[in-house]
């Protein structure tokens, strides 16, 4: 364990900024949705509001950070072959963690978050996360990585709810910004934003305009 | 009786689509739907295992976590909801492996073509995700059955009729910055209205 400690303490004197650019490199530089396709899954179903959006932003950082953690640190002691299940069990307790506090400080918003909160185990991040990089650096670091893909994740996430929440609605986390016309105002809301298929429009867009900034991410 | 099992499958495939409607399994939705036939392969795997594995979860539910379904047991004031993730996952993951030694015994053809999409489909939300809002929906034995089938059936409707429109799609002039995945969700979302109008029919 001592030479275990001392190996993160030369990695980390040899390189400072390296701290950095694990924890601020994925929010902007390789985001998890669109330069990895992982995690989409449950992200969308919960961006009809700003609200839900952020309380699952927070649950997925959180998973994220302390699954990255506990599995770098216990890392020399998982046997290779059982290694899935090890990583399984530890992020499946997180996730009921996170379950218990959300439904213990913000009722409402889990009644509307229904069950998404319990697919985040099988969120394609952050077993991705754990099998790419808790496994291979030390808990410090991993920890960083976690809160890192969590923000880049939760980014997207808020960026999507933000328009459909102003655009579906005409509100911003329960606040009125545009005064629809049913209350002598002048908005009409566009009704699509508040289903499905308007995340995935906004998703596609988000892409292109990525894409867009930096041709080197390009397919085909 | 037949017509409430009807509707409730009807809604699965077409309404309450997991892809489509409720964001499920869209990992793979998007991975694995680049040609028909891997789609095809998937798609099977998924009605297969999700019509196993909801009806065992909600069994799992009912007869050992609930408040009180330990009660045959002589406790019958133990609530264990709280190990539902826990289990289900568990479970789906056993199921796979069951199913996986199983074909690979007796119907090895089948083991072969579907090839590696048994294991992954133990991450896929899709399957989780039905077994979540089966007891989120407080589903009896039957209608846990019907919906395992009709939300399988559905996933793999979904993941065809994608995979055969990027088919397509490839002899198209689509803008630089969108190919790939950005039309990807364009695509989807423009599928997912045109599952909506379903939401017309009442049986």
């Amino acid at each position: 364990m001592v030479t275990g400690r001392g190996w993160i303490k030369n990695a980390e004197m040899a390189n400072p900024m390296k701290k950095f650019t694990v924890l601020f490199g994925p929010i902007f530089k390789e985001n998890p949705i669109t330069a990895q396709i992982l995690g989409v899954c449950s992200a969308l179903a919960v961006t009809s509001k700003l609200e839900t959006a952020i309380v699952m932003s927070l649950a997925v950082t959180f998973v994220l950070a302390f699954s990255n953690l506990s599995i770098s640190a216990i890392r020399k002691h998982i046997p290779g072959s059982i290694r899935i299940i090890v990583e399984m069990t530890i992020i499946a307790s997180l996730v009921i963690i996170a379950d218990q506090l959300i439904k213990a400080f913000a009722y409402d918003v889990s009644k509307q978050l229904s069950v998404y909160v319990g697919l985040i185990i099988t969120n394609c991040i952050i077993m991705g996360r754990a099998e790419a990089y808790a496994l291979k650096n030390p808990p410090i670091q991993s920890m960083l990585d976690g809160i890192g893909n969590g923000l880049g994740y939760s980014l997207i996430l808020v960026i999507v709810a933000f328009f459909r929440e102003l655009i579906g609605s005409g509100t911003l986390l329960g606040h009125t910004i545009l005064p629809l016309y049913t209350d002598s105002g002048w908005y009409i809301p566009n009704g699509l934003f508040l289903l499905p298929p308007s995340a995935f429009f906004i998703i596609g867009l988000i892409i292109w305009a990525i894409r867009t900034w930096r041709p080197e991410e390009n397919e085909e | 009786m037949f017509e409430h099992y009807l509707s409730l499958f009807i809604r699965a495939i077409f309404l309450e689509n997991m892809a489509l409607a409720f964001f499920l399994g869209m990992c793979t939705f998007l991975a694995v739907s680049k040609r028909v036939d891997t789609a095809v392969g998937l798609g099977i795997a998924v009605v297969v295992v999700q019509s196993i594995t909801m009806p065992v979860n909600n069994l799992i539910l009912h007869y050992l976590l609930a408040d009180g379904a330990l009660a045959w047991a002589g406790l019958p004031n133990v609530d264990l909801t709280f190990l539902g993730l826990i289990s289900y996952i568990g479970v789906i993951a056993a199921m796979v492996q069951i199913l996986e030694m199983f074909l690979d015994r007796f119907v090895p053809k089948l083991y072969n073509s579907l090839g590696i999409f048994l294991p992954l489909i133990t991450v896929n939300c899709a399957i989780l995700g039905g077994s979540l809002l089966m007891v989120e929906r407080d589903y009896n034995f039957g209608e846990s059955v019907v919906f395992g089938i009709g939300s399988g059936v559905g996933f793999a409707l979904a993941i065809v009729a994608l995979a055969g429109i990027r088919e397509k799609m490839r002899y198209g002039n689509v803008p630089k910055g969108l190919r790939g995945l950005g039309i990807t969700f364009i695509t989807v979302g423009l599928m997912a209205i045109s599952f909506m109008l379903f939401s017309g029919i009442q049986l």
